[in-house]
């Protein structure tokens, strides 16, 4: 942040930039996140689409989520800024969502999705990505100021 | 699988992170080594392309031959794309990514093992 040198000098208040810093590894994150989501949910859905529609399609979205929350975040600007709190937010309410409801057994779910017990399949990389992500660009918005 | 491949992958992939990791923690950008090292990475996971295809010749398809076809051309494109991201961003930040591109190899490494022993050949 105080490092002298990296941003180049401009005299317009430059907008938000996710994808520089620490915003850098978030992207590598959550860009891989988008492709584990995307390549998990199109297996299921095209080979046993039958055996758990639900959760199935709860993969797709959540490989959307993260589809979009990974370009948001690469991209500087004021509006990529609002869409990335807006997919991250949606994430964390999805991973708290499907945790708690696999994890506390309300329904069955046959198979799991990137988010069952709280992704636990993913070394609860999935609970832990959106935390960070809400507190990257909370901490973007007040050093914007 | 082979396994001494996928070990040999596996350590220096966790060499490789090491070494960035203190590469970051010293306050430095990405640089040419780092690229050479993810060269010798990106080295032995062609070798291991080479043995899963010989040994698919040799032995027969996995079960989830699609899966498995799909890991191991994922595994070696990871680092690539970490060096592309990494290398535009001129601060210990692009490092870090080196550290978790290393990180992910491994992962898919055993999953490939994972799928391999899964058939039962």
């Amino acid at each position: 942040m105080s490092e002298p040198g990296i941003q180049p000098a401009s005299a317009e208040p430059s907008p938000p930039a996710t994808n520089t810093g620490p915003g850098r590894v978030l992207v590598a994150v959550y860009a891989l996140f988008a492709v584990a989501a995307t390549s998990r949910a199109a297996y299921q859905i095209g080979t046993k689409f039958d055996d758990a529609p639900v959760p199935y399609l709860l993969s797709a979205f959540a490989a959307v989520v993260y589809i979009v929350a990974t370009i948001a975040l690469a991209r500087p600007g004021r509006t990529s800024y609002w869409v990335a709190l807006a997919a991250i937010g949606i994430e964390m309410a999805g991973v708290l969502t499907i945790g708690a409801v696999t994890a506390f057994g309300v329904t069955d779910f046959p198979d799991d999705t990137v988010w069952s017990w709280f992704g636990r399949g993913y070394l609860f990389i999935p609970l832990v990505l959106p935390i960070l992500g809400l507190l990257w660009l909370r901490r973007l918005r007040v050093t914007a100021r | 699988m082979l396994e001494p491949v996928s070990y040999a992958i596996i350590v220096v992939c966790f060499a490789y992170a090491a070494w960035s990791l203190f590469a970051a923690a010293l306050n430095q950008i990405p640089r040419e080594p780092h690229v050479i090292g993810a060269g010798v990475i990106e080295l032995l996971l062609v070798v291991q392309l080479v043995v899963a295809i010989v040994m698919m010749f040799v032995d027969g398809r996995p079960d989830e031959f699609a899966v498995f076809i799909a890991y191991l051309l994922v595994v070696l494109i990871v680092l690539p794309l970490g060096l592309f991201w990494a290398l535009a961003e001129k601060s210990r930040w692009g490092t870090m990514v080196l550290v978790f591109a290393a990180l992910v190899i491994p992962v898919l490494v055993l999953r490939l093992e994972q799928i391999w022993e899964a058939t039962g050949v």
